[in-house]
């Protein structure tokens, strides 16, 4: 059986794509820099304005609190939307066919795609952290509370990068690739990422409230403002397994799949 | 590998559609341990739709093919363990060095650290790359990349290689290497299932040649075989207008025709008396030769003396 092998050819698969990201890096450079000039946008140019809003007077300073973790999300949907590219890029190869003749776990070149992407998530995600701090995000969240903000981002970038790993088999040509991961850019303003749902029109506040960044993101808030996270906590990491699951048997499938079975 | 005369390959009533078009149409063939077997054919009569389907990348439609004495179709993984294939597209990795790609190989072959390291070593000098090993593929050559190729499906010691069109678009020496490397494989013991486009290169690696046109079979045996049915190729005969072209078609005995060029190919088998024939024949029609060539035996040619009519030449169907 293969699957003895996941763990060692998924490292395999790993280091050649850490090998592509060091020499080809214009495709990881865009999704590194986009959060922060986003976080930037939000908070001085329509954070005045919208911190307002929050609380009478709150202004920037309060919007700054209130937009930095639905920018986390923004930037894990970000950088996931990269291996939607990479995948559909890599597909177009002839050393693809040449996996596909090896007794290996097969979905370990897509579980390479998905780590590499990973480590790219998690250096965006610090960035973006940091720049935030720099601006006069203040959160109060203690040691173990940060340490389950990692966790929790971590299971929604591996459940996001395998959705999008699925979305890039499922494309046609590169250029399909790169834009269907495009509404997970969306969904953080369709939240509670940019703004409270409270505020939306009851249509849109309805799907606000029961998609799944909407919890994901108000765990990460809970958390950071070192308040109670309540059920949303359940819900959050509920959400995040259920799409890894799925999407991770459809990549699987996509791949697998030999022309004419 | 066992002294058992069980067949390395085996395919019988093969077939495989795309659409509404019929790639193979019923395909037997058997190849025997330890020999190299050759698929002949013109671009787009299913070589590659062949080596696919026995690499277990694309699924058949119909008939039972074994590979190391496993069913593609429902033991994939068992024949992935004995085979290792070259696909007539490059599947190297570009961004990597020569010795990353072979690390990567090696790794995915489940080789000890040591080991693999050793055949890495082993296979960079007996491919002539130890020098370009730390430089990335991109810089590479077409034949470097090529002989890359074939390190990387050998770093795992398969029983039985799938060559697809190894040589085609190299120069000649590269050509003549890749011909030393393949005798060199089968001195090991291992079976080597080749496509070409070539019959010299058929000629001269395979124990046993089949020809594939349009799906089917036309011939199948040893290279030698299938010489003596072609012994000596055809006479082009070209006309100076399509009346002569008409004319000469109507007097000689079965023609190729291509109205295009105005020409004429008889097959024969190239002795002096057939080009005497034919010009008496000409002669005595009265008919205007504008010039005559003799060829010597290629593909086209097989294709003559088996189907009667020129090669096709339809683009291969991509590899995936």
């Amino acid at each position: 059986m293969t699957g003895a092998y996941a763990v060692r050819d998924s490292a395999t698969m790993l280091r050649r794509n850490l090998l592509h990201l060091r020499r080809y890096p214009g495709l990881s450079l865009f999704p590194l820099l986009m959060p922060v000039v986003f976080l930037l946008l939000f908070v001085y140019v329509f954070g005045g304005t919208l911190g307002n809003g929050l609380e009478a007077g709150g202004g920037r300073r309060a919007y700054v609190e209130f937009v930095t973790p639905g920018m986390l999300m923004f930037t894990v949907a970000g950088a996931a939307n990269i291996v939607a590219i990479s995948v559909a890029m890599d597909m177009t190869k002839g050393i693809i066919a040449r996996f596909k003749t090896l007794r290996i776990w097969r979905p370990s070149v897509l579980a390479g795609h998905v780590l590499g992407n990973l480590v790219l998530t998690a250096v965006s995600l610090t960035v973006v952290i940091a720049v935030a701090l720099l601006i006069g995000y203040r959160p109060t969240a203690g040691p173990l509370e940060w340490l389950a903000v990692a966790a929790l981002l971590l299971l929604v970038a591996v459940a996001l990068t395998w959705l999008s790993a699925a979305l890039g088999l499922l494309a046609k040509s590169v250029e399909t690739a790169s834009n269907m991961p495009m509404f997970l850019f969306l969904l953080p303003f369709l939240g509670s990422g940019f703004v409270p749902t409270d505020s939306m029109p009851a249509g849109l506040r309805w799907f606000a409230d029961n998609q799944p960044f909407t919890p994901i993101t108000d765990t990460l808030r809970n958390l950071l403002g070192d308040q109670d996270v309540g059920s949303s906590g359940t819900l959050a990491v509920a959400w995040c397994l259920a799409i890894t699951a799925a999407a991770f048997l459809w990549a699987r499938y996509l791949y697998n799949r030999r022309p004419g079975d | 590998m066992s002294g058992a005369r069980l067949p390395a390959i085996a395919a019988a009533g093969l077939r495989k559609s795309f659409g509404a078009t019929a790639v193979l149409d019923g395909v037997d063939f058997s190849v025997a341990t330890g020999s190299v077997f050759a698929l002949l054919g013109p671009n787009g009569s299913g070589k590659t739709t062949t080596v696919n389907i026995l690499a277990t990348l694309l699924a058949a439609d119909a008939g039972e093919v074994r590979v190391a004495g496993y069913d593609v179709a429902t033991e994939a993984d068992a024949v992935r363990g004995a085979i290792g294939v070259t696909g007539q597209f490059s599947a190297v990795d570009e961004l990597l060095t020569g010795r990353e790609n072979l690390r990567l190989m090696a790794d995915l072959h489940h080789l000890a650290r040591r080991d693999g390291e050793g055949r890495i070593a082993e296979l960079l000098a007996r491919f002539e790359l130890t020098d370009a090993a730390d430089r990335t593929v991109s810089t590479y050559s077409g034949g470097m990349r090529r002989r890359l190729d074939l390190a990387m499906t050998l770093i795992g010691a398969p029983e039985i290689i799938f060559l697809d069109e190894p040589t085609t678009g190299l120069d000649p020496r590269s050509r003549r290497t890749m011909w030393e490397i393949v005798r060199g494989l089968v001195g090991d013991g291992t079976t080597v299932f080749l496509t070409t486009q070539y019959l010299e290169e058929a000629d001269q690696l395979a124990d046993r040649v089949a020809i594939l046109d349009g799906g089917r079979l036309v011939a199948q045996g040893a290279p030698a075989e299938l010489k003596a049915r072609i012994p000596g190729g055809h006479i082009r005969v070209a006309f100076p207008d399509r009346g002569a072209y008409q004319t000469a078609a109507g007097v000689l005995d079965a023609p190729a025709g291509d109205e295009g060029s105005l020409a004429l190919q008889v097959a024969t088998d190239g002795n002096v008396a057939t080009v005497r024939r034919v010009l008496r024949e000409l002669d005595e029609a009265g008919v205007e030769v504008e010039s005559l060539s003799i060829h010597t035996p290629d593909l086209d040619d097989v294709f003559l003396a088996l189907t009667g009519r020129p090669a096709t030449s339809e683009p291969e169907e991509v590899a995936r």
